[in-house]
């Protein structure tokens, strides 16, 4: 992080599958751009030997008691929710040739 | 009874028993007044009146049976809009989520059903309680009931200037960061964020999953400490959710408890970027504290000044996985452009998402792309243990920790709109409670000469609600700030 960061949106709006605008990236790459000259300031603690912290208590699996039922909702109400539906389905466009 | 809509929850619990109220009177006249003044304030995204009242009705032939569940019975709670309740909109304050209705309810929404609670409208707040001053919300922006002219804070804005403008008797946010002190320190009102993992997150949309947290806003210390009490649950449904532990009848311990405390100042979050009026009230409260016979000790939280940029990172990285699920296949909102699997997705969310969420998507995705998460994502990680250890080392010598909410009052609308960073600064001193998982609580301690409100946050142990309930409860016992309402 010696150099000055910069983001490439394109490339990043990609992995993010998020369509933006050509003004939005302008606005967005100056913006970014003071965060992350921000964000540097990271570099002035030693964390030599430190745990990463993901959580603020520690995380153990949580087993279920056996297969136990419990609410379920109808398949109208879960596909209903959909932009598209049909039949109990979702409808997308479509993703094979 | 006009005034029924500014009473406190224990004030109405005690008229109800009485029979001097009941639970249809009391939610008429926060209807009434939600009616009368939200036109100004825009705190609600929907209410539905109709609703509030038959629930209203079925609390009052309970208690006439002689079967009333608690404190809560009767009681209208407003609710911000990233909380599911069932059959009602869940929009997160946003485009993708428009026509969404939520089909169960949040567990916390649960508890409060089972303790009899009137479920009532939905509170505006920051798009995916991404902001500090809601004006990130795609639908309006909420206005301050002190000073139309500024904001309430965020990301729980709306909840916020509800309690202040007296359109509900409490009300639930949510804080990720400072999401609930802040706009509570800003709106004049109590607003507390319990210890992580002590509510369930079920039913509550995920922003930044490690650090979200549902708390109350309510207008006294005791209130608050009711509300938690009624939302504590261990459940299966949230595999983050911890039981309760240590002394969690919170309401009854903050009137046993007298002290005298040790408190820690920490001489961090009085230095750069602090307001001077702010400084000259908190300083104020601190001397109340020595006055009563607390014993002061000066600490310092070192890494104080990286939790902002760990937070950014944290974050940002967890909300760009979270909201990856918004994807226009299952719900929300999908393009009328999408020819595609790939448009369908991109589309959908460069239409439905704001400029704030796609800021902190962008960020997000980078701190976690290859070749950048060892720099920004994991040293974050590490820079949070280190956090965490300012505070475990703190506690060592004191009881709870007093600092500011927020290093300003209110701000003016639009003052802080196009400078992310500013915006972000906001919440330098709410922030490091999240990263730590800590309960901390932000009290009404004054106001300005120009009248805006301030608030003294009293951060407590983990697990230490009970002590921190007790300290707030002690301060607001003594002073009437509290009691001020604004002029709407």
């Amino acid at each position: 992080m010696s150099e000055t960061p910069h983001i490439d949106i394109d490339y990043v709006a990609n992995l993010a599958r998020l369509d933006m605008t050509e003004e939005e990236k302008s606005k967005l790459g100056s913006q970014l751009d003071d965060i992350l000259g921000y964000f540097d300031k990271l570099n002035s603690v030693d964390v030599e030997g430190v745990e990463p912290m993901a959580h603020a208590h520690r995380v153990a699996n949580v087993w279920r008691q056996g297969d136990q039922p419990g609410e379920t909702y109808a398949p109208e109400i879960l596909t209903g929710m959909a932009p598209d539906h049909r039949d109990n389905q979702v409808v997308v466009p479509k993703v094979v040739e | 009874m006009s005034d029924l809509h500014f009473k406190t929850i224990t004030e109405l619990a005690a008229m109800l028993a009485a029979g001097e109220t009941t639970s249809v009177a009391i939610t008429q006249a926060v209807i009434d007044r939600t009616a009368a003044v939200d036109a100004q304030v825009k705190a609600f995204l929907s209410y539905n009146p109709e609703d509030a009242l038959s629930q209203a009705k079925v609390s009052d032939e309970r208690r006439s049976a002689g079967k009333s569940l608690g404190p809560l019975d009767g009681i209208p709670i407003g609710i911000k809009d990233t909380l599911a309740v069932k059959d009602q909109p869940l929009r997160c304050a946003s485009k993708m989520l428009e026509n969404y209705v939520s089909p169960f309810d949040a567990t916390c929404i649960t508890k409060l059903r089972e303790a009899g609670a009137v479920i009532w409208g939905r509170l505006n707040m920051d798009e995916f309680a991404m902001g500090s001053s809601t004006e990130n919300s795609a639908y309006q922006t909420t206005c301050n009931p002190w000073n139309l002219e500024t904001i309430p804070g965020g990301s729980s804005g709306g909840s916020a200037a509800a309690m202040a403008a007296g359109e509900a008797i409490a009300t639930l946010g949510t804080d990720t960061g400072g999401s609930i002190r802040q706009p509570a320190a800003l709106c004049g009102v109590v607003g507390m964020k319990p210890t992580y993992g002590l509510i369930s997150r079920y039913g509550l949309v995920a922003f930044a999953s490690s650090l979200d947290q549902v708390g109350p806003f309510a207008r006294t210390v005791e209130d608050a400490a009711i509300l938690m009490e009624a939302m504590l649950s261990k459940d299966p449904l949230d595999s983050t959710s911890i039981a309760p532990q240590g002394e969690t009848n919170y309401a009854a311990a903050l009137k046993e408890k007298k002290g005298p405390w040790k408190l820690g100042v920490p001489q961090e979050f009085f230095g750069e970027g602090i307001d001077p009026e702010v400084k000259a009230n908190i300083l104020k409260a601190i001397d109340w504290y020595k006055d009563q016979g607390c014993e002061i000790v000066d600490i310092s939280l070192p890494h104080s000044e990286l939790a902002v940029p760990v937070y950014y990172i944290v974050a940002t990285a967890e909300a760009s996985s979270n909201l990856a699920r918004f994807d226009g296949v299952r719900y929300g909102h999908r393009s009328d452009e999408a020819k595609d699997a790939m448009t369908l997705f991109t589309k959908s969310r460069g239409e439905g998402f704001g400029d704030e969420v796609k800021r902190r998507i962008i960020l997000g995705t980078y701190v976690l792309s290859s070749g950048y998460y060892d720099a920004y994502y994991l040293r974050a990680q590490k820079v949070r243990r280190r956090i965490l250890g300012d505070f475990e080392k703190a506690f060592e010598q004191v009881d709870a920790i007093l600092t500011p909410t927020s290093p300003t009052p209110a701000f003016k609308r639009g003052e802080r709109a196009d400078d992310p960073l500013a915006m972000y600064l906001s919440d330098v001193y709410t922030i490091s409670v999240n990263l730590a998982g800590l309960p901390a609580i932000s009290i009404p301690s004054g106001f300005t000469e120009s009248g805006l409100p301030i608030g003294l946050q009293v951060i407590g142990k983990a697990f230490g609600e009970a002590d921190m309930f007790a300290i707030a409860n002690a301060f607001e016992q003594d002073h009437d700030y509290h009691k001020t309402m604004p002029a709407l």
